[in-house]
């Protein structure tokens, strides 16, 4: 216990034992124990003076804490369907097989685990994994055997090779943001310039639409922040970024963080907050250190503190929170609930955060891009901003290009660009069919290839997937439905029980007890879920599925069993107990099938 | 000038009903239809069903299942109403998703017997192994996972007037639908 708790106290301390920061200390605490053991538990509890009920809340939620032992090194292979067709399984079969372990068995020395997770946003670079939190890219058998070794020497994470470390940004066609150099303070000085209410007209102008998948306006939004009463505002930064196929978010904090820092500071600048936070997903930890290390470059160049650029109405400060393994911690209300210390679930909305946000207070929740984009309107001006892109689109869109293309990578675009153009620059002009705003987003097939990147035609928040020849889209049907099915916060039943429900019917199709009953309780799950769903994740979670019931029908059809229904399971097993119990090996004591 | 259509008879529907494993409670929440039932049963005719003692399901309209999958017999019975029945209706929670009977799951099945039939002091203890009783099945299964259903009313049991409700639209030839005070519990 005395070791417990001179470990445990650097880390309430630097919380300020306050409850809200319980996930950022129970992150910390993972990090220091390996797991959340139950003395650690009642420590915690005890030293904030919470119900220990209140840590199982998110130990049970978030998928990177654990409340019971998984080894020294926790090993997660990222299971999303690009790593998974890069040979993922196959990987983590070789890794499995040199320590004779399970998926989630921990070894007997309590070495290791080693376990599959969502997504790790390393599409371009993949198969990728994490080593207790930090990302392991560019996977080979070769690159398996060495971190085996590594594992079995119990050699700490920071001794090494740094190149398993190494994440490329992969900048494959760069254009106004990616482009552009902009030196440091450059854009806070131009907001300054304009002043909070030229700053704001110009957004107007800009006609800006959010970057992170609704698309809403980003005027509007800072607008009715600054007009909501409220004691304090916040300015968030939504870099989640959970959606399997989505990783433009991490380069921009890898290589641009300035940019994005500025464009929070310009969010406060005309909302009028002074407090910014940047919710970074658990899965870029890696990121935490230099992101920490820019913030006090610029609060040393006085673009962030006190008094910034000597203008003395304008503070603004930045805290990082940091992400523990949940795709619906994207969804802004649900990493409201995070940032506050609480499990991710998903609020009622209205009230928008934009008026009742963090701590209830009017609060700006933006994708990492979009206050990108800020920093480029105070600079160029809103007209400029508005002139690229199209009429309901305007600006360029980063997109995450990954799959079954030569050049896999960031590719920046005037919002407009046709499917087959990008096709094109990334050297898949002879794709079977591309997945677009990731699980949650739409298939299409190689007739819709002339349509068109934008809110008018193809939203995205910018994952673009790529299927070559010879994909079978029921295995991405499949993956994306043990994703949502993972990844539902239980909240609400529609997605909760249908989204478990879809997962089964489609293991059981894969399984060939499949039929065409499965099918039509498919479809009319997909409209269930859509119309019924309390969120964003269970109203999209069927959107894929959809179309590829439509457009790939012959994947589907092609496993469905010849019969009109049969069980998912082995009837004539399931009496097997009952038949040892009673030695009774008579007629009826077999079911055969049905006729 | 074309012959008016001839008219025809209006079909009488058939209906059978079966308990698996359940309480009864759902037919007699069947039975509490009271006189509405009588009026019912002026337009239909019952083929296979507690109520009317006809041991086998001849070919049937609308077939009503009450109670979860136990057991060898429970699958026997259901297929014969699958394969019988044009429409086949899950009642209640047993048959929709286990219900009660399902309590046993997380229960090994083995224990569970020795239990039951030999921690007795009184009789000789021994699990019945005679060919007459049906097997148990591992797991009590809805009956949606052994055959096709095509609805189901929800309730333990549903209240008369679903019943009621789900009935004469299926009879009607509407999709059924129930409102929201006929699945309401609380
Ligand atoms: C399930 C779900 C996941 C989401 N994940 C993200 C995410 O990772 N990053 C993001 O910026 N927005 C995400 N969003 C959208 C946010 O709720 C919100 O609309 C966005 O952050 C607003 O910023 P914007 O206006 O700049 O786009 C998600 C939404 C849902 C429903
Ligand atoms: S739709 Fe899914 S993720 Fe959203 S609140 Fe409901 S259960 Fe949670
Ligand atoms: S659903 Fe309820 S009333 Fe009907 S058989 Fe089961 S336990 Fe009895
Ligand atoms: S409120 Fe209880 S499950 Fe939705």
């Amino acid at each position: 216990m005395a070791s417990i708790d001179s470990s445990l106290e650097p880390i309430l301390a630097r919380y300020g034992r306050a409850p809200s920061a319980l996930l950022q200390i129970l992150r910390d605490a993972q990090e220091a124990f390996d797991w959340i053991s139950p003395e650690v538990r009642s420590a915690v509890a005890h030293a904030l003076d919470i119900p220990a009920t209140q840590i199982d809340c998110l130990t049970q939620f978030y998928a990177h804490l654990y409340d019971e032992p998984c080894g020294r090194y926790r090993v997660l292979f990222s299971d999303n369907i690009t790593d998974r067709m890069a040979d993922a399984p196959a990987l983590m079969a070789r890794m499995l097989d040199q320590f004779g372990l399970e998926p989630g068995e921990v070894s007997s020395d309590g070495l290791l685990s080693i376990a599959t997770t969502s997504c790790t946003g390393m599409c371009d670079q993949g198969p990728a994994l994490l080593v207790n939190n930090r990302a392991v890219t560019r996977l080979t058998p070769e690159r398996i055997d060495a971190l085996c070794a590594l594992i079995r020497a119990r050699t700490p994470l920071d001794a090494w090779p740094s190149e398993f470390f190494e994440v490329n940004d992969n900048i494959r066609r760069a254009d106004m943001l990616l482009g552009a150099a902009c030196a440091s303070g450059e854009a806070i000085r131009a907001a300054l310039a304009r002043g909070r209410d030229g700053m704001f007209a110009e957004m107007k102008k800009s006609n800006l639409r959010g970057r992170g998948g609704a698309g809403f306006t980003t005027a509007v939004k800072w607008e009715a922040c600054r007009d909501a009463p409220g004691e304090a505002r916040y300015v968030i930064c939504n870099a989640d970024e959970g959606e399997p196929g989505t990783f433009k978010d991490r380069v921009l904090l890898q290589s641009y963080a300035g940019r994005v820092f500025e464009g929070m500071a310009i969010a406060g600048y005309v909302t009028g907050a002074k407090k910014g936070f940047l919710y970074l997903r658990g899965e870029y930890s890696y990121l935490r250190a230099p992101l920490e290390a820019k913030l006090a470059e610029m609060r040393r160049e006085n673009l962030l503190g006190d008094a910034i650029c000597g203008d003395p109405g304008f503070s603004f400060d930045i805290e990082i929170h940091m992400g523990a393994g949940a795709y619906i911690c994207g969804e802004e209300t649900a990493l409201i609930e995070s940032l506050e210390g609480k499990a991710g679930k998903p609020r009622i909305r209205p009230p928008f955060p934009a008026t009742h946000g963090y701590l209830g207070q009017p609060t700006v929740v933006n994708n990492v891009e979009t206050l990108c984009k800020a920093t480029e309107i105070a600079i160029q001006g809103g007209v400029f901003y508005a002139g690229q892109g199209t009429q309901q689109s305007t600006g360029t869109k980063i997109l995450s290009v990954s799959g079954d293309c030569e050049r896999p990578g960031l590719y920046e675009y005037p919002f407009g660009v046709s499917i087959a153009q990008v096709l094109e620059d990334c050297g898949a002009e002879n794709a079977f069919a591309v997945q677009i705003g990731g699980a949650a987003g739409c298939c299409l097939a190689p007739h819709e290839f002339d349509r068109r990147i934008a809110f008018e035609d193809v939203p995205t928040a910018g994952a673009f997937m790529v299927f070559g020849q010879g994909r079978d889209m029921f295995e991405t049907a499949l993956n994306f439905a043990n994703f949502f099915e993972h990844e539902s916060c239980g909240f609400c039943t529609p997605c909760r029980v249908g989204t478990a429900v879809i997962a089964r019917m489609m293991n059981k199709i894969d399984a060939g007890h499949g039929a065409r009953y499965e099918l039509n309780e498919l479809n009319r799950l997909d409209v269930l879920l859509r119309t019924s769903s309390h969120c964003g994740l269970g109203q999209n979670a069927t959107m894929a599925l959809r179309d590829m019931m439509q457009k790939f029908a012959p994947a589907f059809e092609r496993r469905l069993s010849l019969k009109d229904f049969e069980p998912g399971f082995d009837l004539d097993a399931a009496l097997a107990e009952a038949r040892a119990l009673t030695g009774r090996d008579d007629a009826a004591a077999h079911l055969g099938a049905d006729s | 000038m074309n012959a008016p259509f001839p008219p025809r008879a209006k079909k009488r529907l058939k209906i059978a009903t079966a308990t698996l494993g359940g309480c009864f409670g759902c037919h007699m929440s069947l039975l509490d239809m009271d006189e509405r039932f009588l009026e019912r049963a002026k337009l239909v005719d019952f083929d296979r069903s507690p109520l009317t003692d006809i041991k086998h399901c001849g070919p049937c309209d609308i077939g009503l299942i009450e109670g979860a999958v136990c057991n060898a017999e429970n699958v026997h019975v259901l297929r014969e109403f699958r394969a019988h029945c044009r429409t086949l209706v899950a009642v209640g929670a047993c048959a929709i998703n286990g219900g009660l009977p399902a309590q046993r799951n997380p229960l090994d099945l083995g224990g569970l017997m020795r239990k039951v039939y030999c921690d007795r002091v009184d009789e000789t203890a021994q699990i019945p192994d005679d060919p007459e009783l049906p097997l148990m099945l591992d797991k009590v299964y809805p009956i949606h996972e052994i055959v096709r259903i095509d609805y189901l009313i929800p309730g333990c049991p549903p209240s008369a007037d679903a019943l009621w409700k789900f009935l004469t639209d299926l009879i009607e030839g509407r999709t059924p639908r129930l409102d929201y005070a006929h699945f309401r519990f609380d």
